[in-house]
């Protein structure tokens, strides 16, 4: 599709094309420069007109104070913890019934469908008080769980896979298996899952990356001198009641931000790949 | 492709369980096994979904419901006191909800609208012939990548009033410094600017896609017709992109309701208030402020549900224009 695509209408961009691109690039780019930038002053210095341009020489000092200031370092386990299961299980459960959805006739299928998609639209703030009331009944603020288990499932996921399935999943290929007397599970294992892949692994990015930069939920849950994840001890930095050393702040900031921004520089491709191949779009 | 969807699709609503696929089972038993799982295995597929939904999605935005209706402290949420519908009485009267919301709609304007349309400029510079094509995608998506708390501590400096690079830039071309956390309108646009900066690439990506799949026959056909490159744009480029459009808007709106972490932040060590004067709180922030650090639990949950509402009767009054508009073409 894309060769012939390529070949048709589209024309070389010129430069101006560039010139705009480069400009959104760099205003892109520019802020998680700076990031790096602050973290490499003294507090005193970042906050001296005019700001730093260039990095300086103070970022391992930074680093090590922030790092100890706060404990990043149980921070960046419990986020990669928690971003990991939360994304593992949203895949997992979102391309069964999105399987379900797109290939499966049942009674009621377009109702409970239809039900997924305007849960989409439901402000995650409308179930913050209940479940702040569960977790302090069960004894579970500061505990890890409370942020992953109401994360265990997404209504977007559910969508996501059944958009993909719906077009990738030849129905003949699931039939051919049951003829051959699969059980469900057999099929998701042997069928399913290879075909959804791809749609898989996107999904996969995207919901690492929301769990991983949540924050009004583990907000609330956790606390920035318990047991935090990194945008939490973040927002404990940021708005301590000490007074506040904005270089360290930013050191904490380029922490949590570092490690997304390694996978990215890594599987962006893929991502974006993923993304543009119209997974994504309803 | 597409023919695959419509047939799915347009199926009746609930089309009868097909009889069990024509290679003979082997045995009686193994029949009736397998029509049961035809018949059931599909809610056995969609059972984990639904049941974790209904346990963290559903049951909460009920109980928050029922928790509205009643006053309930943070202190003690277990005593619960029937008021009826006095906290969103309580809410009508209220000077901060109705700024807080005021707040919300022109925060979501400024960010929403300048967002998609800067996206919809870039998916069009992305999509054609391109050097480095790949480099400019991934480059667009890196905000998205970063979060909000560690976009906002970031702008805040690039923001601040005295040593801030954007007042300092603003200094360069002969403009004032700019009070850009005191003011409301300049608050406002400083937060927006955040929420523009994350987003902008994901939803040119999205629109990036969606032209993608427009059929190059389409402006073929066009240009046969002698439409200039703006007829185009105009005739063939923005209808096919209506549905993607339509869908941006629905989760940036939804997104904007949502804004919290990015006001929160801004205000630095001065907490959920949105500013000194209120100036920059969001419904988001001011039902935090209301259940977490007013410790009133009962108000919280009517402004978590004014903001559903809110929502509801937005998504109403776009379905009726839209209805009404279809009836006068």
């Amino acid at each position: 599709m894309k060769i012939k695509q390529t070949a048709g209408r589209q024309h070389h961009a010129g430069p101006l094309t560039y010139v705009l691109l480069g400009l959104a690039a760099l205003v892109s780019l520019f802020p998680l420069y700076w990031n790096l930038v602050a973290a490499s002053h003294t507090g005193e210095r970042v906050v001296e007109a005019p700001a730093p341009l260039l990095p300086g020489p103070h970022l391992l000092d930074n680093l090590t104070f922030a790092w100890n200031q706060v404990d990043m370092g149980e921070a960046l386990v419990n986020t990669t913890v928690v971003a990991g299961l939360v994304a593992a299980s949203t895949v997992l459960f979102s391309t069964l019934a999105g399987f379900a959805f797109a290939k499966l006739p049942f009674r009621g299928r377009n109702v409970l469908l239809a039900l997924v998609v305007a849960t989409m639209t439901i402000p995650p703030q409308l179930s913050v008080i209940p479940l702040y009331r569960i977790i302090t009944d069960l004894g579970w603020v500061d505990q890890l769980q409370s942020v992953v288990l109401p994360s265990l499932v997404a209504a977007f996921g559910v969508f996501f896979m059944r958009q993909y399935l719906l077009e990738a999943l030849p129905v003949e290929l699931v039939e051919a298996a049951r003829v051959d007397g699969a059980h469900s599970l057999r099929v998701i294992w042997h069928v399913v899952f290879p075909v959804a892949r791809p749609a898989m692994a996107v999904l996969g990015m995207l919901v690492f990356v929301q769990a991983w930069n949540d924050f009004f939920w583990p907000f609330i849950a956790l606390t920035p001198d318990g047991n935090p994840t990194l945008q939490v001890a973040l927002a404990g930095l940021g708005s301590g009641n000490h007074t506040i050393n904005q270089a360290i702040v930013l050191t904490g900031a380029l922490i949590s931000t570092v490690p997304l921004l390694l996978v990215f520089a890594l599987l962006g491709k893929h991502i974006v790949g993923g993304i543009t191949s119209g997974a994504v779009k309803s | 492709m597409a023919s695959d969807t419509t047939t799915t699709t347009g199926a009746p609503a609930a089309p009868p369980p097909p009889p069990a696929p024509a290679g003979a089972p082997r045995s009686a038993w193994r029949g009736r096994r397998h029509r049961w799982g035809v018949r059931w295995g599909p809610y056995a597929h969609i059972a984990p979904f639904f049941v974790l939904f209904a346990a963290f999605g559903i049951f909460p935005l009920l109980y928050t419901g029922w928790a509205s209706l009643h006053r309930v402290e943070l202190t003690a949420p277990t005593d619960m006191e029937w008021v009826g519908l006095r906290n969103y009485a309580r809410l009508l009267d209220d000077e901060f909800f109705w700024n807080a919301l005021r707040n919300t709609v022109t925060i979501g304007l400024l960010s929403t609208v300048p967002q998609l349309l800067m996206a919809l400029g870039i998916a069009h510079l992305l999509h054609g012939r391109l050097r480095g094509s790949t480099f400019f995608r991934v480059v667009a998506l890196t905000p998205y990548a970063t979060s909000v708390a560690a976009a906002t501590l970031v702008f805040v400096l690039l923001f601040g009033r005295d040593f801030g690079l954007v007042n300092w830039v603003l200094g360069l071309l002969g403009a004032g410094p700019v009070d850009w956390q005191n003011g409301r309108w300049t608050s406002q646009f400083a937060v927006s600017t955040i929420v523009i900066w994350r987003w902008t690439g994901y939803n040119a990506l999205i629109y990036l896609a969606a032209l993608q799949a427009i059929p190059d026959e389409l402006y073929e056909a066009a240009a046969l017709d002698g439409a200039s490159r703006w007829q185009q744009f105009r005739h063939v480029t923005v209808p096919s992109l209506r549905p993607t459009i339509l869908f941006t808007c629905v989760v940036s709106t939804i997104g904007a309701t949502q804004l919290f972490g990015e006001p929160l932040l801004f205000n630095g060590s001065a907490g959920a208030t949105g500013g000194s004067d209120h100036q920059f709180q969001t419904l988001g922030l001011y039902l935090y402020e209301q259940g977490w650090v007013n410790l009133h639990l009962g108000r919280a949950s009517a402004i978590a549900w004014a903001m559903l509402l809110i929502l509801l009767l937005a998504g109403a009054a776009v379905a009726l224009v839209r209805a009404w508009r279809r009836r006068t073409r």
